[in-house]
C-alpha cells in the first residue's frame, strides 16, 4: 500500500494543524498554511480533520499508486489530470476521486494562488514528532526526516478502515480587497507619513516569499527611531521592516527571534488569504482594532464550521 | 516585573519587561514563562521568552486577549530554584580551518589573537535564550573590547556547530545557515538533538556557559 512519487514538485510536504509549544527551543507552529483547505480536505476524504495532508507550492507533485481503491482529493485552486487505465482525465478541486493500482495523478500547478493540498482516504503512514505530523524544514522536524518529499519516495499509506464516500463541495477561496493588520508594537517607529502611506499604498508580493516568509516591494517605510530592536520573538503574521525600508510578513514556517521593528499583525482571520498570493500579486493593507479583529476571527470559525458541516 | 502588557495582533500578547539587556531583567522573562510552562493555561499554544520580552500566543477560539491579560497580571510567578539553571561546559576548536573570522576580530579589535580568546575561553557566560533556528543559544556578555558589528556581508552558510561574536553576544549555529556573525571557532557537540524527545537542547535559558579549547583531533573524535 503505497504511492511513488515521480516528481515531486517545487516545495512538497506533509502538514497537519501545526506544532505548539515550542517556540521557546526555536521551533516555529508550521502546519499547512491555508488551514481551511486542510480541514475541508480532511472532512473529504473521511479522515480526522487533524490528520496530516500532502501540501504543494506553486507546481504539485506526479505520484503513481501501487494500491486498488484508493480514495482521494486535491483541493484549493488546482489543475490537476489523473490517468485511468491508460485514460487521461481533466481532475476536479473539491471532488472525491477514486485511483487503481499503476493509476497516476498529475498535479500540474496551483492557479492565481500559491497551495494546494491532496489526500486519501485513510492517510499516510507517518509518525508524529513532538505531537504533530508538520514538517519543518528548517529544523529538519517531522516526517520523511523533516524533509521535502522528493523523486522515487515511497510514501506509505494507512490501511483505510471506513467505507469510502463519495464528496464533494462547491468551495473557492473568497477574493480580497484589503487585508486587515493591527498596528505592531514598534509602529511608532516609522514617520507619520510612513504609518499613513502602508495603509494608502499597495504593496506586491515579490519573488522572495515562501513557507518561512514573504517579502513585499512597495513605498519604502521610513524608520524613524531605530533600524534595529533587541532581538525578541515572532510570531506567524508579524510584518517587520528591515532597514531597507520594504515590508517582511513572517509566515508558518518563520525564524522564532528578529530583531526588526514590527509595523503590524495580519489579523487572524485573514491569515488563510495572503499565504495565498503569489508573487507579483497587490496588497492594500487595512487597519483595524482587536476588538474588530476578533468579531472577524468568530465569522471566519464559523463559515469554516459551515463549510465543513456541508460535506 | 512585567513593565507593560500589550496586544501583539490578535492571538498573542506582549509582555514587555524592560528595554535593556541584562541577567536581571531576563530572569524575570524565564521566571514567567516557567510559570507559565507549568501552569498550563487553557489556550496557550506557545511562549516565546527573549532578553526582555515575553510573548505568548493564543488560540482565539479558546480565550481573548483580554481574559488572557487578565490572568497574566494576576500570575504570581514561582521563583527559580538554582538546581534548575546548570553550567554547561563546551569544547571549542579555535583552529584556522574553524575560526573563520578571527583575523578580522583581531584587526578590528587592536588585540592579538591569542588575546581575543582569553576573553572567549573559559569565561562564564549567561544563556538570555534560544531560537531563531532551533536550540540555537543566545549568550552574553561578552568583554566590551571584543564587541563587535556583524559582517557587513553575511555568509550564505556558516557550518554547523560555529561558535560566533557580535555586539555583547556569543552563539553557536546548530544548523548550517546564512549568517553574520564573527566566527571565531566550531564546537563538535550536538547542541540541538531532535532525536532527544524531552530535552532537545543542550543550552536552555538561565544556564551558564563555559567555552574550553580542544584540539582537531579531539574535535573529529566527539564529532563521531
Amino acid at each position: 500500500m503505497s504511492i511513488e512519487v515521480i516528481r515531486p514538485g517545487i516545495n512538497t510536504t506533509f502538514q497537519d494543524r501545526g506544532r505548539s509549544n515550542l517556540y521557546h527551543l526555536g521551533i516555529p507552529f508550521s502546519g499547512a498554511m491555508d488551514t481551511r483547505n486542510l480541514l475541508i480536505t480532511n472532512k473529504l476524504v473521511g479522515n480526522d480533520i487533524n490528520d496530516a495532508v500532502i501540501e504543494f507550492a506553486l507546481q504539485g507533485p506526479k505520484l503513481k499508486v501501487k494500491q486498488n481503491n484508493i480514495n482521494c482529493v486535491v483541493t484549493g485552486n488546482v489543475s490537476f489530470t489523473f490517468k485511468k487505465n491508460s485514460k487521461i482525465y481533466n481532475g476536479e478541486c473539491y471532488k472525491t476521486f477514486d485511483l487503481n493500482n499503476n493509476d497516476e495523478i498529475d498535479i500540474i500547478s496551483t492557479n492565481n494562488s500559491m497551495y494546494g493540498y491532496f489526500s486519501i482516504s485513510g492517510g499516510f503512514k507517518i509518525e508524529k514528532k513532538w505531537n504533530s505530523y508538520s514538517t519543518h524544514l528548517r529544523s529538519k522536524v517531522g516526517p520523511n526526516k523533516g524533509d521535502k518529499i522528493v523523486e522515487n519516495d515511497i510514501l506509505q499509506l494507512n490501511k483505510n478502515v471506513k467505507p469510502i464516500i463519495k464528496k464533494s463541495i462547491d468551495y473557492s477561496n473568497s477574493k480580497i480587497e484589503f487585508i486587515r493588520v493591527i498596528k505592531g508594537t514598534n509602529f511608532d517607529y516609522f514617520s507619520k507619513e510612513s504609518q499613513k502611506s502602508f495603509f494608502e499604498n499597495q504593496y506586491q508580493v515579490t519573488n522572495l516569499t515562501d513557507r518561512m516568509g514573504m517579502r513585499l516591494d512597495g513605498n519604502k517605510l521610513n524608520n524613524i527611531k531605530s533600524e534595529n530592536i533587541k532581538s525578541e520573538g515572532l510570531i506567524k503574521g508579524v510584518i517587520q521592516v528591515p532597514p531597507d525600508g520594504k515590508p517582511i510578513i513572517m509566515l508558518s514556517d518563520h525564524g522564532t527571534i528578529g530583531g526588526y521593528p514590527k509595523i503590524g499583525v495580519i489579523i487572524s482571520a485573514d491569515y488563510d488569504k495572503i499565504v495565498q498570493l503569489p508573487p507579483m500579486s497587490k496588497i492594500k493593507f487595512k487597519m483595524i482594532d482587536v476588538k474588530s479583529a476578533e468579531k472577524l476571527f468568530k465569522l471566519y470559525s464559523m463559515e469554516t464550521k459551515n463549510i465543513l458541516d456541508q460535506i | 516585573m512585567i513593565k507593560n502588557i500589550s496586544n501583539l495582533g490578535d492571538a498573542a500578547i506582549y509582555c514587555d519587561f524592560g528595554s535593556e539587556v541584562n541577567k536581571e531583567i531576563n530572569y524575570e522573562v524565564i521566571k514567567y514563562f516557567k510559570t507559565l510552562r507549568l501552569k498550563n493555561i487553557k489556550g496557550i499554544t506557545n511562549l516565546a521568552p527573549s532578553y526582555n520580552k515575553l510573548i505568548i500566543t493564543f488560540d482565539l477560539d479558546v480565550i481573548n486577549y483580554i481574559e488572557l491579560v487578565e490572568k497574566i497580571i494576576n500570575l504570581k510567578p514561582d521563583e527559580i530554584s538554582d538546581s534548575a539553571s546548570k553550567r554547561k561546559k563546551i569544547p571549542i576548536c579555535i583552529d584556522e580551518e574553524f575560526a573563520l573570522d578571527i583575523e578580522r576580530v583581531s584587526k578590528n579589535t587592536n588585540l592579538n589573537i591569542k588575546e581575543v580568546y582569553k576573553h572567549i575561553l573559559n569565561k562564564d557566560f549567561y544563556c538570555y535564550m534560544t531560537g531563531f533556528v532551533a536550540g540555537m543559544p543566545f549568550l552574553g556578555d561578552t568583554n566590551k573590547n571584543i564587541r563587535l558589528k556583524r559582517l557587513e556581508t553575511p555568509r550564505v552558510k556558516v557550518p554547523k556547530g560555529s561558535v560566533g561574536i557580535t555586539e555583547q553576544f556569543c552563539n553557536i549555529y546548530t544548523y548550517e545557515s546564512p549568517g553574520g556573525w564573527n566566527i571565531i571557532g566550531n564546537t563538535p557537540v550536538k547542541v540541538f538533538d531532535k532525536n532527544k524527545e524531552e530535552n532537545p537542547i543542550l543550552i536552555k535559558p538561565g544556564d551558564s556557559v563555559q567555552f574550553y579549547e580542544i584540539t582537531k583531533n579531539e574535535f573529529y573524535k566527539i564529532k563521531e
